[in-house]
């Protein structure tokens, strides 16, 4: 750090976020539930699509025997992860399976031998010696994708074009979504590992300033991760406890006081942001060789018997989780992989633990609003522009988007939308704000692409 | 394994408890400590006007409802809030039909000829409101009294105002002002003027036992209560209310006035708190919301000092109400990261 004087101008300049919300947290069910590992299911299913870009095509074929870590599914794509298998054991079949995002996606079933045998392949690697390329070549062959939901390749993350060199790497530990600890649990258990993780980030970038940002509603990670953090002379920020604070816009605008602009990212301002859940999978795989084939899991809910942070093998069906948590109590009414705010609802519960899956949350009957879709009726409260993080007007939006007005969509700049859904959420008359935004969003882009694909054919012709 | 169907929604998965009913709740909530005393202070006659206007809005909502074969909606609180605002904004005297009727037309033509809830363009309440005053002047005139025959003409300070209030030929401390101001506006010559009489002679009867005016306008310290107690449960924005007042008390002070009177009488703080702050009729932003106070405010002044009206609340939020489209229109957070600072660009 330079001078104080600096810090303290910096600290004034700096642009703050007061929007968003405040629901109610519910971490209380799980927050004290140290990380428990589970065994491995009998049958793991392991989707070739885990993260944000091309699928893999599978390495290996039924009947192939495979160790915990070996690669069985790959891609030649830049934008992509490989997947490994997460068990020893056999290739049962490879075929398409539901997947936590509502499709179906190829997926490998692998027979557990119960041995966790892991790859004889798998070296430890010594960062400190490895030159910033191999180390994110390293961390592509891990398969470590954005641990926090949004699971992009993390190596993609780690290779800005020359243009934009990276000064500081912020490791987002807000955890803003109710109800889910994995990321606490992580830092409060792994604080060592978050850190190293951090560093291993900033050497593969060149970045000179190393940031950990957490909710200030986290004390115990606050005070572990500062301890680690302050013998490296790396700094530990404290947020306010307000969703979206983990949204990577909101997060850099906090911690910096720097704006991305409109359809930028963070690497415009010099910025790369990784989950905390990530940076530890990084310092993990260094240390071991062993790639991604495990996380972090909070499965939780009032009728959850024993709601729990899981350590679990990726492949294990949302079923076979909850039943690693004692089962429920009662009839589940709405599954929801990832958090109440941006989670994805889920139609069944035979859909695997994948990559971005930070949470399992079961509602009761009780707990569901079950709403039908109507027409937007306004009161203009303007609670919604208040709390949109992105400055939008999410009521006006979603009106453009019922009516499928691109051109309002357009002027209102529906694309800067992160769907953070704090719209909906604080919306008296129960709209479906964000729902609506997020139908003009992909309108809005269908319609752009039609518009480029015809400039081009007559360009062309 | 499930034999049960899940439920499935796009996020957010949860909602705050906040409802259009809880709003409107609180805002009559918020008007309950003025509504009580009006009554307190005006007597049964109050009562009735206050009773037949609310049950002229639900009535008129109700009927169009009926009507278009819509959902009924009285349980939101909103047509009982237009009634409820209505009378407030109407003399304590007025014959019990005319408070039944401003009701009935500020539920119909103020609001659900628009479309209900959410798409009217003008204070539902004001339309109501400007109708009974059009239509029925010399009832609206009668209707207000004299504080002699509510018995509470004791102190010498109302005695001296009460002077200035028959002088004025009018009811309101404001039209009493206005002669005291401008003289030669009296109807009983610049001598007929009562002496003794200034701007600071009213606080204390408008703060906290006003007879001279409408319902609402009975204690102004009764009205700021309920505007701090919207500000503090977030109902209301900030913004509209002291822009239009602060716009309206930094006026008046500018051409020499008493800016704490013409802040305490009249339908100023009734208007600027529970009236402009309507949200359908207002603008959405908060930068809109400034321009609208403003806006209002010096529609407020100019028709208070440059028109033959002692007051200009009622169509200054009228005329305001609508701008409030156009100003959407061109008054609107402008995105992430335009227009403010840029994002540091390096290389």
């Amino acid at each position: 750090m330079s001078s104080p004087l600096i810090s303290v101008i910096e600290r004034l300049g700096r642009r703050r976020i007061t929007r968003g919300v405040h629901p109610p947290d519910r971490k209380e069910l799980t927050a004290e539930k140290p990380i428990r590992k589970v065994p491995a299911p009998e049958t793991v299913i392991i989707p070739l699509v885990q993260h944000v870009g091309a699928p893999c095509r599978p390495v290996v074929g039924k009947g192939d025997r495979v160790y915990m870590g070996t690669l069985i599914g790959d891609s030649d794509a830049y934008v992509s992860a490989p997947v490994h298998s997460s068990v020893s054991g056999t290739v049962v079949r490879i075929a398409p399976h539901p997947h936590p995002t509502g499709k179906e996606v190829e997926s490998i079933f692998i027979e557990n031998d119960g041995e966790e045998a892991r790859d004889p392949g798998l070296r430890p690697l010594i960062w400190q010696e490895m030159e910033p390329a191999d180390i994110v070549q390293a961390i592509r062959r891990s398969g470590i994708v954005g641990l926090g939901g949004a699971a992009f390749p993390t190596h993609v993350k780690l290779s800005p074009p020359k243009d934009y060199p990276i000064d500081t790497v912020i490791i987002n530990g807000a955890e803003c979504e109710p109800y889910l600890t994995s990321d606490y649990r992580i830092m409060v258990e792994r604080a060592e590992e978050v850190v190293t993780g951090l560093m291993i980030i900033m050497k593969a970038l060149g970045a000179k300033r190393g940031i950990i940002a957490i909710e200030s509603n986290k004390p115990l990670a606050i005070g572990r991760i500062s301890e680690v953090a302050h013998t490296y002379d790396l700094e530990v920020f404290t947020l306010p406890t307000r969703y979206p604070q983990g949204a990577e816009k909101v997060l850099i605008s906090r911690v910096l006081g720097r704006e991305v602009p409109s359809g930028g990212l963070p690497m415009h301002v010099g910025v790369v942001v990784n989950n905390v859940g990530t940076a530890q999978a990084i310092a993990y795989y260094f240390r071991t060789g062993l790639p991604l084939v495990r996380r972090v899991v909070t499965v939780t809910g009032s009728i959850v018997a024993n709601p729990s942070n899981i350590l679990v093998p990726l492949g294990t069906t949302f079923s076979e989780a909850i039943k690693s948590c004692g089962g429920l109590t009662a009839q589940a009414s709405k599954v929801i992989m990832g958090g109440p705010m941006m989670g994805i609802a889920q139609y069944t519960l035979e859909v695997p633990v994948v990559k971005g899956t930070s949470g399992i949350l079961v509602f009761s009957s009780g707990e569901v609003d079950y709403e039908i879709p109507r027409a937007p009726v306004c009161i203009r409260c303007g609670r919604c522009l208040a709390v949109c993080p992105m400055r939008l007007v999410p009521t006006q939006l979603a009106k453009g988007a019922f009516v499928g007005n691109l051109e309002e969509l357009e002027r209102l700049d529906v694309l800067d939308c992160m769907e953070c859904g704090s719209c909906a959420y604080t919306c008296p008359t129960k709209n479906q704000l964000v729902q609506l935004i997020r139908l003009g969003k992909a309108e809005l882009t269908a319609h752009k692409k039609q518009q480029e694909g015809k400039a081009e054919t007559s360009q062309s012709s | 394994m499930e034999a049960h169907r899940l439920v499935l929604s796009s996020s957010p998965h949860i909602r705050e408890r906040i409802t259009t009913r809880s709003i409107m709740l609180q805002v009559i909530l918020a008007l309950m400590p003025v509504t009580i005393y009006s009554v307190v202070i005006h007597g049964v006659h109050a009562f009735y006007v206050i009773f037949f206007s609310v049950v002229g809005a639900l009535l008129g909502e109700y009927l169009v409802q009926v009507a278009r074969r819509v959902q009924i909606t009285l349980e939101d609180g909103s047509a009982f809030l237009t009634g409820l605002l209505l009378a407030l904004t109407l003399p304590p005297h007025l014959p019990w039909w005319i408070a039944l009727v401003g009701g009935l037309v500020a539920t119909t033509l103020g609001k659900q000829v628009f479309g209900g809830l959410g798409h009217n363009i003008f204070n539902p309440a004001l339309v109501g409101r400007a109708v009974v005053f059009v239509s029925w002047a010399s009832h609206v005139a009668a209707g207000y009294v004299k504080s002699a025959e509510i018995g509470i003409a004791s102190t010498s300070t109302h005695r001296l105002i009460e002077k200035a209030v028959d002088v004025a030929n009018g009811a309101s401390p404001l039209a009493a002002m206005k002669i005291v101001y401008d003289p030669s506006t009296s109807p009983l010559g610049p001598a007929g003027v009562p002496q003794g009489i200034q701007a600071s002679t009213y606080y204390k009867p408008l703060l906290f036992a006003n007879p001279w005016g409408c319902l609402g306008e009975v204690s102004a310290a009764l009205l700021i209560l309920g505007g701090l107690y919207l500000l503090a449960v977030r109902i209301i924005d900030w913004r509209i209310p002291v822009s239009y007042v602060g716009t309206v008390a930094l006026l008046t002070a500018v051409i020499g006035r008493d800016p704490l009177f013409y802040v305490l009488a009249g339908g100023l703080l009734i208007g600027a708190i529970f009236m402009a702050t309507d949200y359908v009729t207002s603008p959405l932003s908060r930068g809109g919301r400034i321009i609208y106070g403003v806006g209002l405010g010096l529609i407020t002044w100019l028709m208070r000092f440059w028109s033959n009206n002692p007051e200009g609340v009622m169509f200054s939020i009228l005329f305001m109400n609508g701008l409030t489209p156009i100003i959407d229109r061109y008054v609107f957070p402008h995105g992430y990261a335009k227009g403010g600072k840029k994002g540091r660009k390096s290389g």
